[in-house]
């Protein structure tokens, strides 16, 4: 497995039992960024419905996406809410607009020093957090700033 | 004005509360402490629970209105009403939906309740402990993102930085809700006042949010009774009328992941213009605010989107002087609000909202019309504006 940037024992996410997801997350294994995309008017929607929100169509699909974004919001975290978090220490979240796919925004970790300064607006390159090791193994979309 | 209004056509007979505990410190459990709360608004008005005819709460509340009907006695019950949504954003709405069936003549006396015990049920600031998440929860909970604090810190730092917003500005709502709560005996932080060095010395929760930019977590329970405006004079209080409501969000405010379009936002836009429609008001009119805080950067853009202060004014606008009863621009949270009174979801907010029109604020400010923003950035919000004799 990658290593992880947070410590072991947040909840784990799994795809929806409805299977709305289920491309999503299966493709993160794959070091793929899939998001749903309208066959109707064509365009991006996150995160899944089983309607277009444009159009009302029901017939979507998932699509590749280049991996890289740019940071919309971010912040540091420095309080603990969970007992996984206890010894962790501040980490980043951010909010990840996606241009290839109309702007839709994912939420990840931005990886590194987490007490660097983050700027909006920053490119970002997608890293593929494999846990192999979870039942049932899983892949967390993360973050790093472009070009290192 | 269309006749499709509320305006002017409810009145409040009575509030009621319980003490307010910091959270596992009530003697008493959750249900109890709601019952005890709409007994209070009754007595307050003088009324028998008997006579309570609807029950209106929000936010899921445990405390289901059929039961408390049954366990108060309540003759007839005509109207249980639940208003969708988490957070505080129905705190104004459940005003506003017993106020629509008090105006539509499906009930005569409405009681608008929340109980909530965080000792006994659990701290709303802690993450969820479970094994595996799907569904929207899946797309933040794995990334620490879990808590209420922490979905909002990502909202605010995008306004923040989009207008220029600096710290001080969130700091001077947090300061006027200690500064009300030295002169609230009722307050869980009476005699506990904030300076702004403690402020500066706080630790972080997540930036922008130091402890003071959050809200306590309480135990207690709080309740008004609603009635026409025929009756306003029927009751010990001076008539408190409610004026104008409106609640909601805008355009997809709700989307999951964090894919608002409009994202840096409260999620007033929409609703601010109604109320001042209902109301046939402008923020001008407005003599005293209370405005939930759940996290203070919330409140600072609630404020702007109701029309208060333009978005690139807020550093000059939120002071603590501007913001302090009884003579600064917009007195704010004279209770001490969800930050140094109580965390009843807003319902402390609303009763404060009214004790302004009756004057029984211990933050007094001569106000006619006074209003009450509940729950920024989650959706629905809400928000009312409650007037004296003189606005009718």
């Amino acid at each position: 497995m990658t290593d992880a940037y947070l410590k072991p024992g947040l909840p784990a996410p799994a795809a929806s039992r409805d299977g709305l997801d289920a491309p999503f997350w299966q493709a993160l294994a794959r070091n793929e960024i899939q998001l749903q995309r309208c066959r109707g008017c064509g365009k991006f929607q996150w995160g899944p419905e089983w309607i277009c929100h444009r159009c009302l169509s029901f017939d979507l699909g998932f699509e590749k996406v280049e991996p890289v974004g740019r940071i919309y919001s971010y912040e540091r975290v420095w309080h603990p809410v969970h007992s996984a978090l206890k010894d962790q220490g501040p980490y980043v979240v951010v909010l990840v607009e996606l241009p290839h796919a109309n702007d839709v925004r994912v939420i990840g970790n931005l990886l590194g020093d987490p007490r660097a300064p983050v700027a909006i607006g920053a490119a970002v390159e997608a890293v593929f957090e494999h846990h192999e090791d979870a039942k049932p193994a899983f892949t967390l979309l993360q973050w790093r700033r472009a070009g290192r | 004005m269309t006749e499709r209004s509320l305006r002017g056509r409810v009145a409040v007979a009575g509030v009621g509360q319980t003490a307010y505990y910091k959270h596992g410190e009530s003697p008493d459990p959750e249900s109890k402490l709601t019952l005890e709360a709409i007994v209070n608004a009754c007595k307050d008005a003088g009324i028998s629970p008997r006579d309570l005819d609807g029950f209106a709460s929000f936010s899921n509340d445990r405390n289901d209105g059929p039961r408390m009907a049954a366990a108060l006695g309540a003759k007839e019950l005509r109207f249980s009403n639940m208003f969708w949504g988490g957070g505080g954003g129905g705190t104004a709405g459940a005003i506003e939906n017993a106020s629509a069936a008090i105006a539509c003549g499906i009930a005569d006396c409405v009681v608008v309740y929340r109980g909530l015990a965080q000792g006994q049920f659990g701290r709303f600031g802690r993450g969820a402990e479970i094994r595996t998440v799907s569904g929207d929860g899946a797309y933040t909970l794995p990334y620490g993102l879990m808590s209420a604090a922490q979905m909002f810190a990502m909202k605010v730092t995008r306004f923040m930085h989009e207008h220029g917003v600096r710290q001080d500005a969130l700091k001077s709502i947090a300061l006027a809700s200690y500064r009300h709560a030295q002169r609230n005996p009722a307050a869980v932080r009476y005699g506990r006042p904030l300076t702004p060095e403690q402020y500066d010395a706080s630790r972080w929760i997540v930036e922008p949010f130091r402890l003071f930019d959050c809200c306590q977590e309480n135990d207690g329970a709080a309740a008004v009774v609603l009635v026409p405006a025929e009756r306003a004079r029927d009751f010990p209080h001076p008539p408190c009328y409610v004026l104008g409501t409106a609640s909601g969000g805008h355009y997809r405010a709700a989307a999951p992941s964090h894919n608002a379009p409009d994202y840096a936002s409260s999620h007033f836009k929409t609703v601010a213009k109604r109320l001042y429609a209902m109301a046939q008001l402008s923020p001008h009119d407005v003599d005293v605010l209370q405005s939930y805080e759940n996290f203070t950067g919330g409140v600072l853009m609630a404020i702007v989107e109701h029309g208060f202060c333009a978005p690139e004014d807020v550093n000059a606008f939120f002071t603590l002087e501007n913001l302090s009863a009884p003579s600064g621009r917009l007195p704010l949270n004279t209770s001490g609000g969800n930050l140094a009174e109580c965390y009843m979801h807003g319902l402390g907010l609303t009763i404060e909202a009214i004790r302004q029109i009756w004057r029984t604020s211990t933050n007094p400010v001569d106000a006619d019309v006074s209003m009450m923003i509940a729950g920024p950035m989650v959706t629905p919000v809400s928000s009312v504006i409650f007037g004296s004799e003189a606005t009718r």
